[in-house]
């Protein structure tokens, strides 16, 4: 990331933006343009407005999804600004390329605008005390700003707001420096999420709140199968339904985040659209994908893995240290499609006048989403407001903007604003699905009890086919951990075998290391039972004890010392090995994802059969923690999120539909299931990486792991519920 | 004509009489902050207190709440408020999505109980689901509600 760029004053009045690569440059739009004008106002830069009276409007540039990314990332600027967090409120961000990237999923919000942040606020501060020194004709060096005042070392102060009119008539500074650590007021504090009063309040407008005039309902029915057509339906029952105004075919928009098409209800109620959808009668074309068996496909899957594979990595010779060894462990693990169900279903209001088009929408993605809605009318990115209002849970879904390219498409063909609603059955049966995996793996146990060889080999429909639907294998990026782990294995395999998908593949919290945190983890025990040594020793063996950095991403390269520690921090916060009731055991896993490291022990006990998870225990080293409230939140919500997962988390398709609903046959765990929840978050100077996935793919085999150590049963498949054990 | 108490006010609304209350709610007298989340009375999102009760207003008609006392998140009631600010200091939500209904729900249990165990607790609030898996800070604020209010 580059320095603050010096600009004109008068692109710097107009408002300064990042390009996507994350440098500073000069563009021509306000953000706060709408803001009422009766104060004096200082902007100097995309991301900070200081008024006359103090007030402080930060803008957010990422999606509010429980992420708490609204607090992080604009504490960052006021911390470095030494503002006063109780004057400030936040201004979200429109969907454009001048905030630089809003793609708000890959766990990567702090990870990329961390710096960036701070600069907009060393920057702002910066300003403030030369606007002070020039006020008061003394050296800038003798001013200096804290807790919204800029104080001189005669002790005179003036406020942040009675420098507003000075410091515009300021040049923005070439160099800034930032505070150093111990400066810090918000920054690694435990900081209240600034909109939590509204949630609780019930004020706070998510993406279904939102009403724009003459809005109509509309409720699509959908093919129950993927890229399936509607042939013909009959609507007469639709019809009479009080509040359907009328019932028309909308066509597929063939992109990857383009509209299923369907026949669409309009409607001046949701109620009413709803329920005219249930009255259609549609003949179908179910499609290439009609055919579609999850259970067929599952065998597919494993006798793909049971065969010889594509090599994505290859080290020393497997087969000789399999030779080498003294035992043989094989195991193969399977895992099911998963969807995401957030609490507030996939929605979007669009508005569409000429060649203008405006959008309200809970969106993780909205440059995504207005590339597609320009695409899809023909007319320049510039003509079309992305909105992004309050997200009621995102996990990956709302990255696709199907749901608002279907608004659009509707607000166009009736002339009218529309409101797009996805019913619970449409959310979980109409999805960008969590891919649905087999896994191999093989490996060997030396006289001394270490491994000698490691096979692993895996199929999974790839979410490259939700762009290319000929892929039929997954991309570099996700083989993810499994050629990625910062365990010492010289005789290595790593093979892919092909899946080509029938449903739309898309991303779900974490992503593939669900699946690969689940049978590496799940494995590794297996091999220390084979080894007759503890799962947390043999891991720890497994890592060794050389502090090794390599790997990761780019400049993010792993290190075990941080592996090792997270590993060993949380068996001590968990009392590893103590003594337990009658039935209760501990299991324990650890995944490097998302350049962060996690670790967890979970204790369950499974009594008549039935597994209960009593205890969480969770330590995370993400770097440096922005809003430690925050991070504590993301990994209490992982353990239930991961537990959700390994209980009950399977979608399943039959004939080409998915055969779960709602919430009673897709089961999310409850408050009387949910465990008691401890988080560490290691202290760290190190540059802060993912906080909101990592913490989940370490429960499902922390969970298993456990399972076995109580009752001497290994699952390999997710979810538990498949074994009665829940 | 349909006439419904709801926070206090007397709305009458020409509606058919099967539309359930939640939508009634929404998107005709237009109080938002009660949420559509199944439809089926499965995850509490849609929570509303009638007469005191917490009820699934997604699975009760409209035209049946006529003449009930209809409380929604917006409205007003001593526990409510408590919790409300408890929820504050926990930090509860993260997406928010389902607090309203959460809230609901707990403001019903301490209602009709001044002391609840941990039990039930547990056992009311399991009506609700949260996705985001707040349950830890939705029993801490409610366990902290309930000692202030018997301090």
């Amino acid at each position: 990331m580059g320095a603050v760029r010096n600009i004109s004053r008068r692109s710097f009045i107009k408002g300064i933006g990042l390009a996507s690569g994350g440098l500073i440059i000069a563009c021509n739009s306000n953000p706060f343009a709408s803001e009422p004008k009766d104060l004096i106002e200082f902007n100097p830069n995309l991301f900070v407005q200081l008024n006359s009276d103090g007030s402080l409007v930060l803008v957010a540039s990422r999606s509010e999804m429980g992420n708490g990314v609204r607090t992080s990332l604009t504490s960052v600027i006021a911390d470095e600004m030494e503002a006063d967090w109780k004057r400030v409120s936040i201004k979200q961000a429109t969907g454009d390329a001048k905030y630089g990237d809003q793609n708000t999923d890959g766990s990567r919000s702090i990870r990329y605008l961390y710096e960036t942040m701070r600069k907009m606020g060393a920057t702002t501060r910066t300003m403030l005390e030369q606007a002070a020194a020039k006020k008061w004709e003394v050296s800038v060096e003798e001013c200096s700003a804290k807790d919204h005042f800029v104080h001189h070392t005669s002790g005179k102060k003036i406020s942040f707001g009675d420098l507003v009119e000075i410091a515009k008539t300021l040049e923005v500074p070439e160099e800034v420096t930032f505070k150093s650590k111990d400066k810090f007021k918000y920054i690694g504090s435990y900081l209240e999420g600034i909109d939590v009063p509204n949630y609780a309040n019930g004020s706070a407008v998510f993406g279904l709140d939102k009403r724009v005039d003459n809005m109509k309902f509309v409720a699509i029915k959908r093919c129950p199968s993927t890229f399936g057509t509607a042939k013909t339906f009959d609507d007469s029952e639709a019809l009479k339904i009080k509040g359907v105004e009328k019932v028309m075919q909308l066509d597929r928009v063939p992109r990857p985040f383009g509209a299923l098409g369907g026949v669409a209800v309009v409607a001046n109620n949701t109620w009413a659209a709803f329920q005219g959808k249930d009255a259609l009668k549609v003949d179908w074309d179910l499609g290439a994908n009609g055919s579609y068996d999850s259970d067929d496909y599952m065998e597919l899957l494993t006798k793909n893995v049971h065969k010889k594979g594509t090599v994505a990595k290859e080290s020393g010779n497997v087969n000789k240290a399999f030779r080498k060894a003294t035992k043989i462990i094989e195991s193969t693990f399977k895992a099911p499609h998963l969807a995401h169900a957030p609490m507030e279903v996939p929605n979007a209001i669009a508005v569409v006048n000429g060649d203008t088009c405006e959008v309200w929408a809970p969106t993780q993605d909205p440059q995504t989403a207005r590339t597609e809605v320009a695409e899809f009318l023909g007319v320049e990115k510039e003509n079309v407001t992305i909105n992004i209002t309050f997200l009621g849970g995102g996990f990956g879904r709302k990255s696709k903007p199907d749901y608002i390219v279907e608004a659009v498409a509707m607000a166009k063909q009736l002339n009218s604003p529309v409101q797009v609603i996805w019913s619970r059955e449409d959310d979980i049966q109409q999805c960008y699905f969590h891919t649905v995996s087999s896994q191999y793996m093989k490996a060997g146990i030396d006289a001394d009890g270490n491994v000698s060889g490691w096979l692993h080999r895996y199929a999974f429909p790839s979410i490259m086919s939700t762009f290319n639907p000929a892929a039929d294998g997954p991309a570099g990026w996700e083989n993810g951990s499994a050629t990625n782990m910062p365990y010492l294995i010289p005789d290595m395999r790593v093979e892919t075998g092909k899946a080509p998908a029938h449903v739309r593949i898309g991303w779900l919290r974490s992503v593939i290391n669900i699946p690969h945190g689940f049978s590496v983890n799940v494995f590794i025990d297996e091999l220390a039972h084979a080894a007759g040594k503890d799962p947390l020793d043999f891991r720890l063996n497994m890592i060794g004890t050389e502090d090794r950095i390599e790997g990761g991403e780019g400049d993010y390269k792993w290190n075990t010392k941080r592996f090792r520690h997270v590993l060993k921090q949380v068996a001590k916060n968990a009392d590893w090995g103590k003594k337990l009731p009658e039935g209760h055991a501990q299991g324990i896993a650890v995944q490097y994802s998302f350049l962060s490291y996690v670790a967890s022990v979970a204790e369950v006990s499974v009594k008549d059969g039935k597994v209960k998870v009593h205890k969480v225990h969770t330590v995370v080293d993400c770097g440096v923690a922005i809003n430690k409230n925050t991070v504590e939140s993301q990994m209490e919500g992982a353990a239930v999120f991961g537990m959700s997962l390994a209980l009950y988390g399977k979608i399943t398709a039959k004939d080409g539909a998915i055969e779960q609903s709602n919430f009673h046959d897709y089961q999310m765990v409850r408050m009387h299931e949910a465990p008691e929840i401890h988080v560490e978050i290691v202290d760290s100077d190190e540059k802060p990486t993912g906080v909101g996935e990592p913490g989940v793919p370490v429960i499902a085999p922390a969970i298993v792991n456990a399972v076995f150590k109580a009752t001497g049963k290994r699952y390999h498949s997710l979810p538990l519920s498949d074994h009665n054990l829940v | 004509m349909t006439t419904l108490n709801v926070n206090g006010k007397k709305h009458s609304i020409d509606v058919d009489p099967d539309m359930p209350l939640l939508w009634a709610i929404r998107d005709i007298i237009g109080y938002t902050g009660t949420k559509y989340g199944c439809g089926k009375g499965l995850c509490g999102s849609c929570m509303v207190l009638m007469d005191g009760q917490a009820i699934n207003s997604c699975q009760m008609k409209a035209a049946t709440a006529e003449g009930k006392k209809i409380i929604t998140i917006e409205g007003e009631n001593k526990n409510l408020q408590l919790l409300q600010e408890s929820w504050v200091k926990h930090n509860v939500p993260q997406c928010g999505f389902c607090q309203p209904g959460q809230l609901i729900t707990a403001t019903a249990l301490l209602n009709s109980n001044d002391n609840p165990s941990e039990r039930d607790i547990e056992n009311a609030m399991s009506r609700n689901i949260c996705r985001c898996g707040t349950y830890q800070r939705i029993k801490s604020a409610i366990i902290e509600t309930v000692e202030l209010k018997n301090s």
